[in-house]
């Protein structure tokens, strides 16, 4: 039964629940000062440095959260209070409108309750934000901007953003910025050193990790407010018990997606090409959505997106699934809700677009042989 | 076979017999529940669906009110779970703001009393969510009304009023055509409520205990007049009596229907000390008429927008006719003059509203239904 939605969740790795399970029997609070404690807080420290490793980050800057969404939204939310504290003219938000929605409730939930501006970043029509748009943004008054926020890649249609150049603006103007790259860990070569950026959400179950836990890779300058207040735990930004064989199963995957990322980039596109080829070869009218390969790693790896003209996404999904075929119109987060997926962009974005829905998300899988023509 | 009483047989539901395709629309509630289930155990291949209707949904059901929360869909999947078919959630927000909620408003911006839920079978659930389904390649739309479908001798699908009277709801299902009623399936029609929650129960379906829904899912705290109010502003008018004098003021001539007797607010009593009723709403000039109960008597009616569950009657013709939801059966004699439905009344019936449906029965067999369009009253006509 293919499995093409591999943007919603990945199956996990062999490696990754024996790194869990070797953990499940243990008893130790990774914060007690006894040798139980000492034990687990070696798991979660080693755990962490083998993320920083895979996201070429210091392991000082990894903060682990319960997920993608919680990490959206402690650098959301939390650099929005914190730059504002500082200075209560800073409330305009920058951000582009292809966000996942644990970014863009979130900054919409600051205009509602915390006085925020957003601004929308405009994207061109594969749903990519220009260095020259950010600038724009900022330059119109840089004193007033908390924070620049655009997702590394996008969820949806895979389209890759110039990250590396767009955090050097914000960083000529000073402006924080964050990067949810969830999808793109994994599938992209990730340097958080390199990328000039302040925060930086991954999670674990999009890599062959498990569920429930996630990380801010965040720059031992930014210091958001956090919205779990406890025993802080996490650097005094995160409070909660850590949970020790999470992290574990977290980090082996990491380390395996680094590994295996040029052969699983190169093996997941030729399938994804070929998916591609299928589907336009039995549907002629079928659009192909998102960068079509005209910039050079301008599109995630895994991952085809289609409309289909006069054709429903949720009626062709029961039919595919009925098929045995998975996959989606959208985000699983907004899937089989009242608000349409947010899909399918070469007719424009405006901010919270809503269009048509007649949108097939495929998530290729780790390379294995798979017959486009199964979806006919 | 079946282990429950009151399944589905051949006779009842089936669409020539066999195994079928059948798209179950799963509100949420115990009814849709056990009509999925048993089309499911009479072995059809049964795909479950939850329509979204509600393009903004709260979270929770207040009390017996509304179908389209989110709870509501949760439930639907338990259901569709235990029963063991795949579930999906298609929604329907837009076509259902088109074509029933805009439509209700504008009915009570025009004076008349509309029955959405008519609306709904009929745009909505077979016609919106049939023309898909049939598309699809499915035969049939199951639904957990209480109405039946009888195959007559010649092979007719004719709709019929189901066992139990006080759940009987073929009256909103009268404005299904022949086409229509060709792919429905009404699994629910001849067993009694009480009987359908103990099966719920049985199969070990959670919303056996769930109260029913009652009112207009759409108006989820029941304040119809407020929700108008919101939809159409408030416009102040008159309240004048048979003879034009002016009784009072009103906010907006929309939130009255015929017959209505409480929320007057005029302040003194009419002369012969008599409660005074709504007798007519004219939207034109904003102004809501009064007076006495006898004033309300209807002695024929003209209702347009005909629609047959089967081939539509030739010539003049008796039959029982149902004026509202819940409403007793009146004999009538009914004609088809002109594309318009004209209804003579037996004995003068009250409390009869244009926007309502008339359906009309032989028997327990549902003919066909109309909107009222004008009412002639025994004492105000002439």
């Amino acid at each position: 039964m293919p499995y093409l939605d591999h943007a919603a969740t990945t199956p996990m790795l062999p490696e990754a629940v024996r790194a869990m399970t070797a953990h499940f029997g243990s008893t130790g609070n990774a914060s007690s000062l006894h040798t139980a404690g000492r034990r687990a807080r070696r798991v979660i420290e080693e755990s962490r440095e083998t993320l920083a490793q895979a996201l070429g980050a210091r392991p000082s800057e990894v903060v682990f959260t319960g997920g993608g969404t919680e990490s959206d939204n402690l650098a959301v939310k939390g650099l929005y209070w914190a730059r504002r504290d500082v200075d209560p003219a800073r409330v305009r938000i920058l951000c582009s409108p292809v966000e996942h929605h644990a970014v863009l409730d979130a900054v919409e939930w600051l205009e509602l309750h915390e006085g925020a501006r957003i601004d929308w970043l405009p994207v061109d029509s594969y749903g990519r934000v220009h260095p020259e748009s950010l600038r724009a943004a900022l330059a119109a008054d840089p004193s007033d901007v908390a924070l620049v926020t655009v997702m590394w890649a996008n969820n949806e249609v895979g389209t890759v953003q110039p990250i590396r150049e767009l955090a050097a603006v914000a960083q000529e103007y000073g402006v924080p910025m964050h990067s949810d790259a969830v999808q793109a860990f994994g599938q992209l070569p990730l340097s958080f050193a390199d990328s000039g950026l302040d925060a930086l959400t991954v999670t674990g179950h999009k890599i062959g990790g498990p569920y429930g836990i996630g990380a801010l890779v965040l720059a031992r300058s930014a210091t958001p407010v956090p919205l779990l207040h406890g025993g802080g735990q996490e650097r005094d930004v995160r409070s909660g018990t850590l949970d020790v064989p999470a992290a574990a199963g977290f980090a082996a995957a990491a380390e395996i997606a680094v590994q295996r990322r040029p052969e699983y980039a190169r093996a997941t596109a030729a399938l994804r090409d070929s998916l591609v080829a299928g589907v336009l070869a039995a549907v002629p009218d079928a659009v192909y959505n998102g960068d079509p390969g005209t910039t050079p790693g301008g599109r995630l790896a895994a991952g085809a997106h289609f409309s289909f003209p006069g054709c429903e996404g949720d009626a062709l999904l029961m039919l595919l699934d009925a098929r045995g075929i998975e996959c989606s119109t959208g985000s699983a987060c907004s899937a089989g809700s009242r608000s349409p997926a947010m899909c399918c962009w070469p007719w424009g974005w405006s901010p919270r677009w809503h269009g048509p829905r007649c949108a097939s998300r495929w998530a290729t899988p780790r390379p294995r042989p798979m017959s486009p023509h199964c979806s006919r | 076979m079946n282990d429950f009483p009151g399944a589905p047989d051949e006779s009842s539901t089936s669409l020539g017999g066999g195994r079928l395709r059948v798209l179950a629309a799963m509100s949420g509630g115990v009814d849709s529940a056990v009509a999925a289930a048993r089309a499911a155990e009479a072995g059809h291949e049964v795909t479950g669906v939850h329509l979204a209707l509600s393009g903004n949904p709260q979270s929770f059901r207040t009390g017996a009110r509304g179908c389209c929360t989110l709870e509501d869909a949760r439930d639907a999947r338990r259901a569709a779970d235990v029963i063991g078919i795949p579930f999906y959630v298609w929604d329907l927000a837009e076509r259902f703001r088109e074509d029933v909620i805009d439509d209700f408003v504008a009915e009570y911006a025009a004076g008349r009393t509309p029955n959405p839920c008519l609306r709904c079978n009929e745009k909505i659930k077979f016609s919106a969510l049939l023309d898909k389904a049939v598309a699809l390649g499915f035969d049939a739309v199951c639904t957990g009304h209480y109405a039946q479908i009888v195959t007559a001798p010649d092979g007719a699908r004719e709709l019929h009023r189901a066992v139990d009277p006080a759940k009987d709801q073929s009256y909103v299902l009268g404005v299904l055509d022949a086409e229509q009623l060709a792919h429905a399936m009404f699994p629910l029609g001849d067993t009694p409520k009480e009987l359908v929650r103990a099966e719920a129960d049985r199969r070990g379906l959670a919303v056996a205990q769930k109260p029913d829904s009652h009112d207009i899912c759409f108006i989820a705290d029941g304040d119809t007049q407020g929700f108008l109010e919101r939809r159409l502003g408030t416009r102040a008018g008159e309240i004048v009596d048979v003879d034009g004098t002016r009784l009072g003021e009103h906010s907006g001539a929309y939130g009255f229907t015929i017959g209505q007797r409480k929320g007057l607010r005029i302040g003194h009593p009419a002369p012969d000390g008599k409660p005074r009723y709504v007798l007519d709403i004219s939207p034109v000039d904003n102004r809501v008429t009064v007076g006495p109960v006898e004033a309300l008597d209807v002695a024929g009616l003209t209702a347009v927008r005909p629609r047959w569950c089967g081939p539509a009657p030739a010539g003049p013709g008796s039959y029982h006719a149902q004026l509202r939801a819940h409403g007793e059966p009146v004999p009538v004699t009914a004609e088809l003059v002109d594309g318009e439905l004209r209804v003579e009344l037996a004995e003068a019936a009250r409390g009869i509203a244009p926007g309502q449906a008339v359906v009309l029965y032989e028997g327990t067999r549902v003919v066909g239904s109309a909107t009222i369009a004008t009412t002639a009253r025994t004492a105000l006509s002439g």
